[in-house]
């Protein structure tokens, strides 16, 4: 393999955090809505606020290294 | 029926071995395929809407497509003419002593011969002109604008001669459900009171603008298939719409929160000041982002996994191809409404946190 892309490692490391981050949400969610199925809705808004905001930091990373890549 | 699902599962292991020998075989004579050439332009705006492609009885290659409108404003002078002037390129069009060439679905001023100037990184150093042409994104864009008028004009008028608590027909069906889960389950629990009504026409129309245009980029052939909520100057737009929308009609308290943080430390406040300052602006650049980068990464995703059968060169990874261009394809639909909703109910949340009373 000539010319590793250090870009696409980078990408790599990206993707794995935002994913452990919206996993972890998605399991905090699911269990708190399996104690309260009253308030799912909330939680379900919160959950995508949270996982938005996630996604938000994950897409600054992207660009920088697809910029610099 | 066990075995055929066993042969099945072996096929779909065996295809990549089958078709790379294949490409060996094939990578000989036929040129490369360029596929990041082939992604960037299908992303990309263009001045002419392509529909089709083929290769006639003599063996040439016709595209067929529509041109579009190319509205150019230099030197005072209004110039209105059709893309189809360019030739693709080739032909130079005068306007007011200099000339207009299209070079990579751009428009660039040159002289006379139609020159290029590069700079070391083989970047184009021509000026622009100002260029308000209807290209192949705002055709796709106006298209959804007026699907949307339509649509709206009439469900409107239908309530307007039934009156608003007869019971639904026809669109309405379709659009009332849509209306009012935005209302009660994203604009109402975050902004409070009588306030959320106010806000209501530009959140709902963000909320369909960004779904249609999503739905029509979607559509592979020739009226959709355009980028343009991948745009980033789309989502710029209307990023800066929620900009002004949140700090316009900001409370004092909002306000106070950001320039004067109560009930802290004085050297707290000069750190937190600068970073409230900056948060201001941060998330309508992250709306921005948020929506160019989920719709143009499906677009990419969908004709990557449509090229593998021409990078592979071969026909056997076709089923492959176009099962999982398939799978990306239906949850792109997913992704189409859910980058709207998440769009509207952050606009509303931030728009909540600017005009809502402290509690």
């Amino acid at each position: 393999m000539e010319g590793i892309n250090l870009t696409v490692i980078g990408l790599g490391i990206i993707v794995f955090g935002a994913a452990y981050g919206i996993g972890s949400i998605g399991k905090a969610a699911m269990e708190a809505m399996a104690r309260q199925p009253e308030i799912s809705s909330k939680i379900q808004t919160a959950m995508i606020v949270v996982a938005a905001l996630i996604e938000g930091a994950t897409l600054f990373a992207i660009v920088v290294a697809w910029l610099n890549g | 029926m066990n075995a055929v699902k066993k042969l099945i599962f072996l096929w779909l292991f065996l295809i990549p071995v089958v078709a790379y020998a294949e490409s060996e075989a094939a990578a000989k004579d036929a040129p490369k395929f360029d596929v990041t050439g082939m992604i960037m332009h299908h992303i990309g705006d263009a001045y002419v809407f392509h529909m089709v492609s083929f290769t006639n009885g003599r063996g040439e290659k016709v595209h067929v497509s529509l041109p579009l409108p190319v509205i150019i404003w230099h030197r005072g002078q209004l110039q209105v003419f059709l893309s189809s002037r360019f030739e693709g390129g080739k032909t130079l069009v005068a306007a007011g002593g200099d000339y207009l060439k299209l070079y990579h679905e751009k428009v660039y001023l040159t002289d006379a011969e139609g020159t290029i100037h590069y700079d070391d990184a083989h970047n184009v150093l021509n000026a622009k002109p100002l260029n308000f042409s209807i290209t192949k994104n705002v055709a796709s864009m106006l298209l959804a604008s007026l699907l949307m008028a339509m649509v709206f004009i009439s469900v409107a008028r239908v309530y307007s001669r039934r009156g608003g608590l007869s019971v639904p027909k026809g669109l309405q069906l379709l659009v009332e459900p849509i209306v009012l889960y935005v209302r009660d389950d994203i604009v109402r629990t975050q902004i409070d009171g009588h306030k959320a009504d106010r806000f209501m026409p530009f959140l709902l129309t963000i909320f369909f603008f960004i779904w249609f245009n999503n739905l029509l980029g979607l559509i592979p052939f020739f009226p959709g298939g355009a980028n343009m909520s991948g745009n980033i100057s789309f989502t710029f737009t209307l990023a800066v719409f929620t900009f002004f929308a949140t700090n316009l009609f900001g409370s004092r308290h909002y306000y106070k929160e950001i320039f004067w943080p109560p009930g802290i430390p004085i050297y707290v406040k000069l750190i937190l000041i600068p970073i409230e300052i900056i948060g201001l602006f941060t998330k309508p650049f992250a709306l921005m982002l948020r929506l160019f980068a989920n719709i143009t990464a499906g677009h990419i995703i969908v004709l990557s996994l449509a090229s593998i059968i021409f990078v592979l060169h071969s026909i056997s990874v076709a089923p492959l191809s176009i099962f999982l261009s398939l799978i990306i394809y239906s949850l792109e639909f997913l992704v189409a409404l859910l980058q709207a909703y998440i769009f509207t109910l952050l606009s509303a949340l931030f728009i909540g946190l600017a005009v809502n009373e402290h509690h």
